[in-house]
């Protein structure tokens, strides 16, 4: 038990040091730090005026108010970006491979899993962040929200799980590196495609979409079907912890990644 | 002439190689596609009388746009030409006897319209086959078909030559981050790429609709489900001409006045 408690703690101290590297290093060249900050505030910030700009025409979608997809927007963005400043060594794992890197990453006795995490932390996304975070906010303020410590509860559980999931699809694309380096661009669909669409209410896209985002990768869990608790329109006490369960999504996401490993065979030079 | 022809000839038959990376983009643009339709039908079914265009027109805009997104989209600038800057390979291309202008022109043309052969066709052939309003309609006469395949390439070199600004300028800047991150904001927000400009309020419209980014997608994209009556088609043929010619005429100058001043970077 000591033993357990002893080699997490090390590893914990090993990425703080990670971290504190990558950071060092950014911050040697500011002006690439703070345009890669702007720039990716720019793009997310579009995104939000064209929800703006179709909200001056429409006042609703679905039964969603503005500043209740303003809501469901910020807190999609929020898991996600939380996901990429960690994880964003497993998004840029193909240059990883097809270099050679990764048996250098192999012969250290450590998990490979904490030096792949620690080989990059993208702190340029806190531009995005920021974003987030006042249009969290802003939807919070204004969308009548009786708050009460069950929904205080729903929002961390959502924002802890939501980055879960992403870390697993960045997981998974770093898995799947391993079998072949070509045509990996599909899996954008569902790390930038689901940050892109998370914006509205999975609900309005249907049916099928629904289901497929619930039992095959669950980002309702995190998204939908909380957001209806928060906004009142479900009741169920069972909605508070229904984000945790798309936490499950983790376990194939490592055995994946185990098999991957295991099934590495050595390129580069 | 003929030197350009063969720089665009050598890119096009690059661009055609990476065939597994086009399927790739098949498949994400296709869901892209499919997903942007289904917001603009939410909204059409929550009220459909807010709606600027026909739902028909609209899903045809979309599934145009992600068919020819190699011409529109504004981040797919050539990291080869900012690279040359940066690190002074651009000695290389100096001492030969071309226009460099005129050279990476072409290869940009090249590289964009090879991608788009690629991946425009199995998009459209699917897009066929979904039925109306959700697919592609068919073009609503030869006259605006054959329009929208003028405004298309006329597009695709308006967009083609404010990237060429952004190159150019970048041989003051150096960096080519700061600028590369305006230019691509703007376009995205002003061309009618995150939402058709129709849906902006009447009078922002007005005002988008003379600026060089609305030459771009825009009116291609608008003409073909004819979602622009002739006088306005007529005026913007003659803006996307005009900023055309501004454009080009200011990356040229732009560029002389450049290689005049050279510093060569890297060692």
């Amino acid at each position: 038990m000591c033993a357990t408690m002893n080699k997490i703690l090390s590893s914990i101290k090993l990425y703080l040091h990670y971290v504190s590297i990558n950071i060092r290093s950014m911050m040697q060249y500011k002006t690439s730090f703070f345009l890669t900050t702007i720039g990716q505030f720019m793009i997310s910030f579009n995104v939000f005026l064209g929800i703006f700009f179709m909200f001056l025409r429409f006042s609703s979608v679905e039964g969603f108010s503005y500043n209740e997809v303003l809501l469901c927007f910020a807190i999609i963005l929020l898991e996600f970006t939380m996901a990429e400043i960690f994880a964003r060594g497993f998004d840029l794992f193909p240059s990883v491979v097809r270099s050679g890197e990764f048996d250098r990453i192999m012969v250290r006795p450590q998990n490979e899993i904490i030096q792949v995490l620690g080989s990059k932390f993208e702190l340029t996304r806190i531009g995005r962040m920021l974003q987030a975070v006042v249009m969290f906010a802003y939807g919070i303020a204004k969308s009548n929200i009786t708050w009460d410590i069950p929904k205080i509860l729903t929002v961390f559980f959502m924002l802890i799980s939501g980055a879960c999931v992403f870390f697993g699809l960045f997981l998974i694309y770093a898995a799947l590196c391993f079998f072949t380096l070509d045509g990996l661009e599909f899996m954008n669909v569902f790390t930038d495609g689901a940050k892109e669409f998370g914006k509205y209410p999975m609900g309005i896209y249907g049916e099928k979409i629904l289901l497929f985002a619930t039992f095959v990768i669950p980002y309702t869990l995190v998204q939908y079907y909380p957001l209806l608790y928060l906004l009142g329109r479900r009741t169920s006490a069972l909605y508070v912890f229904l984000p945790l369960c798309a936490c499950l999504f983790l376990i194939p996401a490592m055995l994946l990644w185990k098999y991957g490993v295991s099934h590495y065979a050595s390129s580069g030079s | 002439m003929k030197k350009y022809l063969s720089f665009f000839r050598l890119r096009f038959a690059m661009g055609l190689q990476y065939r597994v990376a086009a399927l790739a983009g098949i498949v994400t643009q296709f869901f892209w596609g499919i997903m942007e339709i289904m917001i603009f039908h939410a909204f059409y079914r929550t009220d459909a009388s807010a709606f600027p265009m026909t739902l028909s027109a609209t899903t045809s805009y979309i599934w145009l746009q992600q068919s020819f997104l190699a011409f529109f989209t504004a981040w797919m600038m050539e990291n080869e030409i900012f690279d040359s800057i940066v690190n002074g390979n651009i000695a290389y291309e100096l001492c030969r006897p071309i226009n460099i202008y005129n050279m990476w022109f072409a290869r940009s043309i090249a590289n964009r319209l090879s991608k788009a052969v690629l991946r425009c066709f199995p998009i459209l052939i699917v897009a066929a086959f979904i039925p109306a309003p959700y697919g592609i309609a068919a073009p609503v006469s030869i006259g605006h078909f054959l329009l929208f395949i003028i405004t298309l390439f006329l597009g695709l070199a308006m967009m083609v030559s404010f990237c060429m600004l952004i190159y150019v300028l970048t041989f003051f800047t150096i960096s080519p981050q700061g600028l590369r991150i305006v230019f691509v904001s703007c376009v995205e927000f002003f061309s009618g790429a995150l939402i058709p400009l129709p849906f902006f309020p009447e009078k922002i419209r007005q005002v988008m609709e003379l600026l060089p980014f609305a030459s771009m997608q825009n009116v291609a994209l608008r003409i073909y489900s004819a979602d622009m009556n002739r006088i306005e088609i007529e005026r913007a043929i003659m803006l996307q001409i005009f900023w055309l010619v501004v454009v080009t005429l200011s990356g040229k100058l732009l560029c002389k006045a450049a290689e005049r001043h050279i510093t060569l970077q890297g060692g």
